[in-house]
């Protein structure tokens, strides 16, 4: 048992070493950059969206096994939904990296990132491809987790 | 005295963190501080605190002269010809901002130009831009090389006529070099252009005197040096302090104030407006008499120790690979491991106790030239052993086990 075992969990390392849905959309409608300046970590998300529904999904970027994996899971999980549902998950993800309180919805693989919340120099690391994902889907182009 | 039973001047470093007894290795970002110092600042706030100069009463006396007692200390711990050439500032960003804006400043022309180097941290960066884009003046910039030393014949190549001013650091931060300030200064004035030191990484670790090293200004922060946060040093030369005009208005900084005229003060206290971090001044002073009972030159072995000491242990890894391999170093290593992201490093390392930093560490350009987001960084100060060094090299080989 190490201390870190709460973080570094089998899966969100797997993710790390081989994250799902790594690779450029050419035929995406939405697409935003999230940078986070305190690590330099940069990470892009690529939207293709059909009758309000997320039809596809990818990112592209460096970053650390936290920010890697949650980008990773994070694209497993939007498909097929749309922007409110999105939201609402965004929510409840922030609040289960953070303080654990209110969630409202079903998480599923996301709850896999509650040991964030034990280390609040990390919660940007899980949070910065969800804060792209969002600019992404609002217009925005560029986002900063400062 | 033994290096071994230095910890326990530092009653901060008797904890345990995460369930293990802190390793403390993040000193080129701040060190800690020791007893003496402490109590210094416990001293002045419960005996004698009161604001300095001008006061009749014996408290502010008292606070004056501590004050000024301390600014004796720090001269003579770096060589100063004269007391009024230390002037007390916030840290060596501040030194740095006010010799831009109250020295280079009023001097600066339209396409003139100041040199600096690709290792500075942003702190002896940004200050001159600033006054470059008012100016429209240019930022020339030494390149280094794969080793992280400067490209010194570049640098003969780059200084010219347009030349107002030249500012490099003496230790980088992020990969340990310690330049040949030396040779630099020597050139700067074969050229008859001024240069400021950032010693902000150098004064803890290096023996160093102004007459020696004939710099024109030379900066340091306190709380890099064992004393607390905000209070630093500028040290600058008496007769070109004595030609400049004031950085702030305020109190302290004139010697009379009407509607029509002000008479700014002498030096240093033309540089020192409004009521200064008094306690920190002292402190800083009680920071110096520590390092001189221990003696820098001491210091400096024992950190050359160390710093060879995690070297060799590092470059055993495997997968370890370190940013900056000068010849001439102080006691920070910066490196990467092969597939971890240095953030991570940093909270393994953190939750077997160790303290490392990891990130940019104010030095993108840096980062830039390396292709790199990111370092792992290790810095060590007086209170660290071989020990320490051990730990950190099994938390190392635990997180690439974990990420293998």
């Amino acid at each position: 048992m190490n201390n870190w075992d709460d973080l570094y969990l089998e899966v969100i390392l797997d993710h790390n070493k081989n994250p799902r849905n790594n690779h450029e959309l050419e035929n995406h409608t939405h697409h935003a950059e999230g940078h986070n300046p305190l690590c330099g970590d940069r990470i892009s998300m690529n939207i293709l969206m059909d009758e309000g529904v997320v039809k596809d999904i990818s990112f592209k970027g460096s970053g650390c096994a936290i920010s890697t994996a949650s980008a990773s899971i994070l694209t497993e999980t939007i498909k097929n939904k749309n922007q409110d549902e999105i939201r609402n998950l965004f929510k409840d993800f922030h609040n289960l990296v953070t303080n654990g309180k209110e969630i409202e919805h079903d998480l599923g693989k996301l709850k896999i990132f509650e040991g964030v919340k034990k280390y609040p120099a990390r919660v940007k690391c899980a949070t910065l491809s969800w804060h792209a994902l969002m600019a992404a889907l609002e217009g925005e182009k560029e986002t900063t987790t400062e | 005295m033994l290096f071994e039973d230095i910890k326990d001047n530092f009653p901060i470093l008797d904890q345990q963190i995460n369930g293990e007894k802190i390793v403390y290795l993040d000193n080129a970002a701040t060190t800690q501080k020791p007893k003496n110092v402490i109590n210094s600042l416990i001293n002045y706030y419960s005996k004698n605190n009161s604001n300095i100069h001008r006061g009749v009463h014996t408290l502010s006396q008292k606070a004056t002269e501590d004050y000024e007692e301390s600014r004796k200390t720090i001269a003579n711990f770096i060589g100063a010809s004269s007391s009024k050439e230390i002037i007390f500032v916030r840290g060596a960003t501040e030194a740095i901002n006010l010799i831009a804006n109250s020295y280079v400043k009023p001097l600066l022309k339209k396409d003139d130009e100041i040199i600096i180097s690709q290792m500075e941290h942003h702190a002896n960066i940004v200050p001159w831009q600033m006054i470059c884009e008012e100016k429209k003046a240019k930022l020339k910039i030494i390149p280094i090389n794969k080793n992280g030393e400067l490209n010194l014949k570049k640098f003969n190549e780059i200084i010219n006529k347009k030349t107002k001013f030249i500012s490099i650091n003496h230790v980088s931060n992020s990969l340990g070099t310690i330049n040949p300030i030396k040779e630099i200064i020597k050139t700067a004035h074969q050229n008859k252009i001024k240069i400021m030191i950032d010693g902000a990484q150098a004064i803890q670790h290096l023996e160093i005197n102004m007459n020696e090293i004939d710099a024109d200004f030379y900066c340091f922060s306190g709380h890099k040096m064992y004393a607390p946060t905000g209070i630093g040093i500028l040290y600058g030369k008496k007769e070109i302090l004595e030609q400049m005009g004031p950085y702030q208005g305020g109190g302290d900084m004139i010697k009379s104030v009407t509607f029509e005229k002000t008479i700014y003060n002498d030096i240093p206290n033309r540089f020192e407006a409004g009521t200064p971090n008094i306690a920190g001044a002292i402190a800083l002073g009680k920071a110096i008499e520590y390092l001189n009972e221990i003696g820098i030159s001491n210091i400096a072995k024992h950190e050359s120790h160390l710093l060879n000491y995690a070297t060799s242990k590092l470059n055993k890894i495997n997968k370890i690979k370190i940013i900056g391999k000068a010849k001439e170093k102080a006691a920070v290593i910066s490196f990467v491991i092969d597939g971890i992201h240095p953030h991570d490093i940093g909270t393994i390392m953190d939750s077997h106790g160790i303290a490392i930093r990891t990130g940019h560490h104010c030095t993108q350009p840096i980062m830039d030239f390396y292709n790199i987001p990111a370092t792992a960084r290790a810095s060590f100060a007086i209170y660290n052993t071989t020990k320490d060094i051990d730990k950190l090299i099994e938390a190392i080989k635990k997180c690439i086990e974990v990420f293998k």
